[in-house]
């Protein structure tokens, strides 16, 4: 797969080499390849969103397997797991005729109105854009963090628990213990929802703007991603060396989450070794 | 002092309390927003006209998605034909043969298959196939099975795990040799998880779009032939929603909502038949 997508993108390699990844220019007229600003674009939109989900898919995560009666959640964690299927050409769909209008119309002039002397907040409102692909992102990551971190909860072993709850410990006390017991296997939740994130292409590439800039002027302006650009000119593109660049970044795409998923493989299996080493104890 | 502490622990405990909840509630509102608004924005757009017609042309009124739902399960049914055996017979080597060479390679890509983005396995499909086809049917459908494979073969390898090591011993002390056990006795009485496995490898690629962009392109014709684009349901959605056409605007919710129903109703199906199995 590897050497079949370098096949592909041997004209660019061949043209712009490490160049390419340290380049700012995208010009399919001139013929000039830099995806620097994409790579960019790709990293942040994605750390924001997992900023955005995180909290929310712990506490679902909590919610469900700790706070509510066991018919309660079951019915919730169908609901959330249903909703980890719908596929993400809706959530853009949803994302250009809801969201958008709702930021651009209600929580956009409220936050600029109120904050608009920061520079991130300040600057026009397009409605796409930064932020507001970071939302949609996140709003997309939750059902399937919150459903990986539950079954994480549910593993914890009753006895550390109960030996929190004789201690005298509260509700939430008893939690945090949960918590930090099992923050490998919440971090390797966040690298998952990272690893999604990263590759997604047709719902980001909907709200982002799909502006080529090194970086936005405020969290409202449009940038654009490395999946994105892929959604939009793969299917315009003639020129060979254009095809060429488009997959060098499918190229660079590969090889993000492939190290994200590795790096997450091995969180894991690591968590596991010390949950089987508590157990034996 | 020590009273005060066990106050403040307590009000932090219920603090605690109402921010997860406020958390559920926050995810909540926007995924019900999402299923609310394709469902009344969908129905409207359904009548009949939008199961017998082919896309629109720009400008055009009425049409409908006929073609797309066509192309979608010609699409589907053709990466089925090619993911779902081969996705069985990698879950039956990760879980029979776990002693060969090969097993920690062939665990590992198929692993990270399962997490690759699909927009890049699109675009593998399209340099090995598309490239020398052209834009058609058959490399999209090669991306699809390359998206079913992982889940099936997950799926099909956690199932013959749990078949009791008494039943295989059964069967080899009838002298069923090695491959007769799997297929006749394990398989067997794994059927129906995957069953469920390949249903929820279907739910999952009929809605992708992505590498159905990067391997066909948009077609708003009917099928013609397996070397040619099809049209495509979620596809359609993608292109109908970035258009400046209110028609085709409508088109697209209602196109959402036929996808979300098949999608959520291949789920549940898939749920109750792994319910049935206990």
């Amino acid at each position: 797969m590897f050497y079949e997508l370098y096949l592909g993108s041997w004209l660019s390699i061949n043209k712009f080499g490490l160049g390419f990844i340290i380049g700012s220019v995208w010009d399919p007229v001139k013929g000039i390849f830099g995806a620097l600003p994409l790579i960019l674009g790709t990293l942040f939109t994605s750390a924001i969103a997992i900023l955005i989900s995180f909290p929310i898919s712990l506490g679902i995560a909590l919610a469900l397997s700790e706070y509510m009666p066991k018919q309660l959640s079951n019915l919730f964690f169908f609901f959330v797991e249903l909703l980890a299927a719908i596929p993400s050409v809706i959530y853009g769909l949803w994302g250009i005729y809801v969201l958008i209008p709702f930021l651009r119309e209600v929580i956009y002039p409220f936050i600029q109105s109120n904050f608009g002397f920061i520079p991130l907040f300040s600057g026009p409102i397009y409605g796409g854009g930064f932020l507001t692909t970071s939302i949609l992102l996140a709003i997309m990551l939750i059902p399937i963090m919150s459903t990986i971190m539950r079954e994480i909860f549910i593993l914890v072993p009753s006895a550390l628990k109960e030996a929190a709850i004789s201690l005298g410990a509260t509700k939430w006390e008893v939690i945090s213990v949960m918590i930090s017991y099992a923050r490998l296997g919440i971090i390797g939740a966040i690298m998952l929802g990272l690893g999604r994130a990263i590759g997604e292409a047709m719902a980001v590439s909907m709200v982002i703007g799909n502006k080529f800039q090194l970086f936005p002027s405020s969290l409202f302006d449009a940038w654009y991603t490395m999946a994105a650009i892929l959604a939009n000119e793969f299917i315009e593109a003639i020129n060979p060396l254009h095809i060429s660049a488009l997959i060098n970044v499918g190229l660079l795409l590969l090889v993000i989450n492939l190290i994200v998923s590795i790096i997450a493989k091995i969180i894991v299996r690591y968590h596991l070794r010390i949950i089987g080493g508590i157990m034996r104890e | 002092m020590n009273e005060l502490y066990s106050k403040f622990r307590s009000l932090k405990d219920k603090i605690m309390h109402i921010l997860v909840y406020l958390a559920l509630i926050i995810a909540l509102i926007p995924l019900f927003s999402i299923l609310f608004e394709v469902f009344i924005r969908g129905i409207s757009a359904i009548n009949l006209d939008f199961f017998i017609k082919p896309t629109p042309a720009v400008g055009e009124i009425g049409g409908g998605v006929a073609n797309a739902i066509q192309g979608t399960l010609i699409t589907i049914g053709l990466a089925s034909i090619i993911g779902v055996p081969i996705g069985i017979i990698t879950g039956i080597f990760l879980s029979e043969y776990s002693e060969n060479k090969l097993y920690t390679i062939i665990r590992l890509l198929n692993e990270l298959l399962n997490g690759m983005p699909s927009i890049v396995i699109g675009l593998f499909a399209y340099v090995l196939i598309a490239t020398v086809v052209g834009f058609s049917v058959m490399a999209a459908s090669f991306a699809l099975a390359l998206i079913m494979i992982p889940i099936v073969s997950i799926t099909t390898e956690e199932a013959l795990k749990l078949v009791p090591a008494s039943i295989r011993e059964a069967a080899i002390a009838l002298g069923t040799s090695r491959w007769k056990t799997v297929i006749f006795v394990a398989l067997r009485i794994t059927k129906k998880a995957i069953i469920t496995g390949i249903l929820q490898a279907i739910a999952r690629i009929a809605g992708e779009s992505a590498p159905i962009l990067v391997t066909m392109g948009y077609w708003k014709w009917w099928f013609a032939g397996l070397d040619r684009p099809v049209a495509n349901l979620a596809l359609d959605i993608f292109l109908f929603a970035k258009s400046p056409f209110e028609n085709w605007i409508v088109l697209a919710w209602g196109s959402a909502l036929i996808l979300i129903i098949i999608i959520l109703s291949i789920n549940i199906v898939a749920r109750i038949i792994m319910k049935e199995r206990y």
